[in-house]
């Protein structure tokens, strides 16, 4: 690998892989993301070279392993190129049928395409596929083209490309007054104009500066930023080293947690590639502008995403916040001007420089420009990561792109923001999502989990299960994030177990009202989310707990489990299942659970076939009830 | 340095620029409760007791004054309803943790008697986790011998392995530690081993 010196290098070099490229047209590309990677996607990898290499077709077609494409739930996806044939669920035995069929034959395997949920149908184009449809696929489209381990695919596809623009045709100023005008705002959670971040710090007297990429997502069941620095890490790269050309600064850091393998791997061989090539280090395609970049792996402290914290865990100190009322932009590392942006807001950048603020600012909604990507999951058909403009809809998000709620259920609530945003009701499905409407309602963008929830759902149990979530990670310096939270989970215990009262309740709701106002950090502040959305939308579910009653039949406290005689074949499953021999009965002889025994553990339910075993409301927990409040 | 005039509570007052709203307000012989701020140490926001409203540019907002730094015509108020369910929650939680340390003077002021929050049950250290010991043994004293372990709800302060023998010809820690946590420190000395230590220390409720 040569030293690019010039930007005629670098074009000359585009010029030399495009041409080798289009040498071998066709292409088979395996998503190797974690989520595909742990549906043995590996194998499947492997089976398709080695189908290629019997059949001979290895000068004609190349078999790529690709970052995550987005749909997960259908993993391990395979897509042949140039014909964007899309292949769901492939396991390795399929792959001679796939190379025979499709690629010698042109034929499509039609067991293995996609099945239109309405309709029946077989959609065997990728883009036609409603998952991808309904998506306007820009920062996150190229996860599905490249191989991250390779700088080559990136160029081919453009990359760089941004980056000499940026150097070569525009000032600083001028690059930090596009990224201004484009009104790009933090993907990260707060939603803070990026430009005038970069302004600050780069206005800030004190020097050295520095940029720091913020990949500590540790939100339950949020993976967008991980996905597309496993998938994509050059873009990230680009952005970043454009915005230290507009800020002055000359040293990077890339904070990502230890449990991210697969991107500190993909970020460092892309570190290391984009050295080789002169794109990193001294005198950058001879601009004159000199930039390097570290990594940083953080330690797994969820508390270490925000942005103070994660300045003193680069620093090697523990990752704890501090009082920012002097911003990071001026005082952060090592008390130096540093600015701090999530690994989307900088993959948003190589696309403003090339395209123009003009262009994004088309995107989106009057106060929120661009796209973002979300992690839909939870009870949602098409479980993966969505990339939409800002203002689409909540419904089209969930029922357009996620294809709805699995086995007829109804929808309850959607949980946007991670463990400290706020829990939607169904009644706002129509709310365009952006960074000010889903504040207006309690809840907010963070960084772009979005968890759907069924009628099945306890919302008190929901709360319970994020509010103990950040009690794990409070860091615990603050006095009311720290023992607040201790005292919230033990009031939400109280109400789940059926032994609280309306005191409580209200106790709960100015204990989360103080925290939100006092804690020192945005964990602490936003740590009541969950709670204070869940008692605004559905606080009769909390009410109906203090009667002793779970609406949703999920807090065990004050369940039981029933075998209705009507419905029961006297067929055994149960009765071999339990694990504690609560369950008597014999052949053609009605079942039943005997109450003292049952550890109400579920597998009853689940196992039989005939709906026979029901959750009640404890009776016991009703007559308690009457006693003590009579 | 240069002068910053500013309101706290309605009353004009006179500070010097880095000076932080905690500082101006000493000066001035306004009151702020806290249990974490000490002149000689570096600002720490920890307790939240001092948190008070700011008023500036037609908005107000709600501040840690140990930490926030004097601004030209900023408006201060220590008093409002906001501030004062603050610190009535507040004093209600670390009551629940210890009963027994400053804090049992806030409280008292604020007409609060008993805490509505379900007391910690064999709590290990009459301790509100100020760090008073832990900064004052770091920044004045340069030992590193006291510091924090564990994270969230189980933070606790303990001895740093091997720094006993510092310890026990300082001791200076004991004076800005308030009643409970000295008998707390002594029983570390004592033990001398190492973190997390078990308080032999009980049953001061």
């Amino acid at each position: 690998m040569e030293k690019l010196k010039t930007t005629s290098d670098l074009e000359k070099l585009r010029k030399n892989l495009l041409n080798k490229k289009n040498s071998k047209n066709t292409c088979v590309s395996i998503c190797s993301g974690t989520g595909c990677r742990a549906y043995t996607s590996e194998n499947v990898v492997n089976a398709f070279i080695e189908e290629i290499k019997k059949q001979k077709l290895e000068n004609k077609v190349e078999v790529k392993r690709t970052g995550c494409h987005g749909f997960c739930e259908k993993g391990p996806v395979v897509v042949i190129h140039p014909m964007d044939i899309c292949y769901l669920q492939v396991k390795p035995e399929d792959a001679s049928e796939i190379v025979t069929q499709t690629l010698l034959k042109g034929k499509t395997v039609d067991r293995l395409l996609y099945t239109d949920q309405k309709t029946g149908k077989k959609i065997a184009i990728e883009s036609e596929i409603p998952f991808y449809k309904n998506q306007t696929r820009l920062i996150f489209g190229n996860n599905r083209k490249i191989d991250p381990k390779s700088i080559e695919d990136y160029l081919t596809l453009g990359g760089y490309k941004a980056l000499t623009k940026a150097l070569f045709e525009m000032k600083p100023a001028q690059v930090l007054d596009e990224v201004k005008n484009a009104n790009l705002r933090g993907r990260g959670g707060g939603g803070f104009p990026a430009g005038r971040k970069w302004e600050t710090t780069r206005n800030a007297p004190e020097t050295p500066k520095y940029v720091i990429v913020n990949c500590d997502e540790g939100d339950p069941g949020a993976y967008m930023d991980r996905s597309l620095m496993e998938g994509n890490p050059h873009s990230v790269l680009e952005g970043l080293i454009i915005g230290a050309y507009a800020i002055g600064s000359n040293q990077g850091y890339i904070y990502i947690r230890q449990e991210y393998p697969l991107a500190v791997e993909n970020t460092e061989q892309a570190i290391k590639q984009a050295q080789e090539y002169g794109l990193l280090g001294k005198n950058i395609l001879g601009s004159g502008f000199d930039f390097d970049i570290k990594i940083h792996r953080g330690a797994g402290a969820f508390v270490s995403g925000e942005s103070s914290a994660l300045m003193s865990a680069v620093e090697g100190h523990v990752g704890e916040p501090r009082p920012k009322y002097i911003h990071t932009a001026i005082s952060g590392v090592w008390d130096k001007p540093t600015c701090l942006n999530n690994v989307e807001t900088w993959a948003n950048v190589p696309f403003i420089i090339n395209n123009g603020s003009k262009w994004f600012e088309d995107i989106g909604t009057k106060t929120s420009k661009g796209t973002k990507i979300f992690s839909l999951v939870g009870n949602v058909n098409n479980t993966g990561l969505v990339e939409v403009p800002m203002g689409v809809t909540l419904r089209e998000i969930i029922y357009n792109i996620g294809g709805g709620i699995p086995n007829g259920k109804k929808f309850k609530a959607v949980q946007t923001g991670g463990p400290s945003g706020g829990c939607i009701p169904e009644n706002l499905l129509d709310l365009h999502v952006d960074f000010d409407e889903l504040a207006k309602v309690g809840s907010m963008m963070g960084s772009g989990g979005m968890i759907v929830m069924d009628e099945d759902t306890c919302m008190v149990d929901v709360a319970r299960y994020f509010v103990n979530f950040l009690a794990d990670e409070s860091c615990g310096k603050c006095i009311p994030c720290r023992e607040g939270l201790r005292h919230m989970i033990q009031l939400l215990d109280k109400i789940t177990s059926g032994n609280a009262t309306e005191k409580d309740i209200q106790l709960l709701e100015e204990l989360s009202e103080v925290v939100q106002m006092a804690s020192l950090c945005a964990l602490g502040q936003t740590a009541p989310n969950p709670i204070l959305s869940t008692l605004k939308y559905f606080r009769n579910e909390y009410e109906a707990h203090i009667r002793g009653e779970c609406p949703a039949r999920v807090c065990k406290p004050l369940i039981t489990y029933y075998i209705e005689p009507e419905k029961c074949k006297a067929c055994g499953l149960c009765l071999k299942n339990c694990p504690t021999n609560a369950i008597t009965g014999s052949k053609k002889q009605v079942h039943v659970i005997d109450i003292e025994k049952c550890t109400k553990c579920g597998t009853c339910f689940d196992v039989c076939k005939f709906d026979a075993v029901t959750k009640k409301t404890a009776e016991k927990n009703k007559k308690e009830k009457i006693t003590v409040t009579g | 340095m240069k002068n910053v005039s500013l309101q706290i509570n309605g009353k004009n007052v006179n500070a010097q620029e880095g000076m932080t709203i905690i500082q101006a307000a000493e000066k001035a012989g306004i009151k702020i409760p806290n249990l974490c701020h000490d002149e000689r140490l570096k600002p720490f926001g920890a307790c939240r007791f001092c948190m008070v409203e700011i008023e500036k540019n037609n908005r107000k907002k709600l501040v840690a004054s140990c930490c926030y730094p004097v601004e030209e015509g900023l408006i201060v108020n220590t008093k409002t309803k906001d501030v004062e369910k603050i610190q009535r929650i507040l004093a209600e939680l670390v009551l629940s943790l210890t009963p027994s340390g400053t804090h049992v003077e806030i409280a008292n002021q604020l007409g609060i008697k008993e805490s509505r929050f379900k007391p910690l049950e064999n709590p290990e250290t009459p301790c509100n986790l100020c760090g008073l010991c832990v900064r004052y043994c770091k920044e004045i004293k340069k030992n590193n011998a006291v510091c924090f372990v564990g994270r969230g709800v189980n933070r606790t302060v303990a001895l740093v392995p091997g720094a006993s023998d510092k310890c026990l010809s300082c001791r200076e820690c004991f004076d800005v530690c308030d009643a409970g946590k000295i008998v707390y420190l002594v029983d570390m000395i004592q033990e001398i081993s190492c973190p997390p230590l078990k308080s032999k220390f009980s049953g001061r409720t």
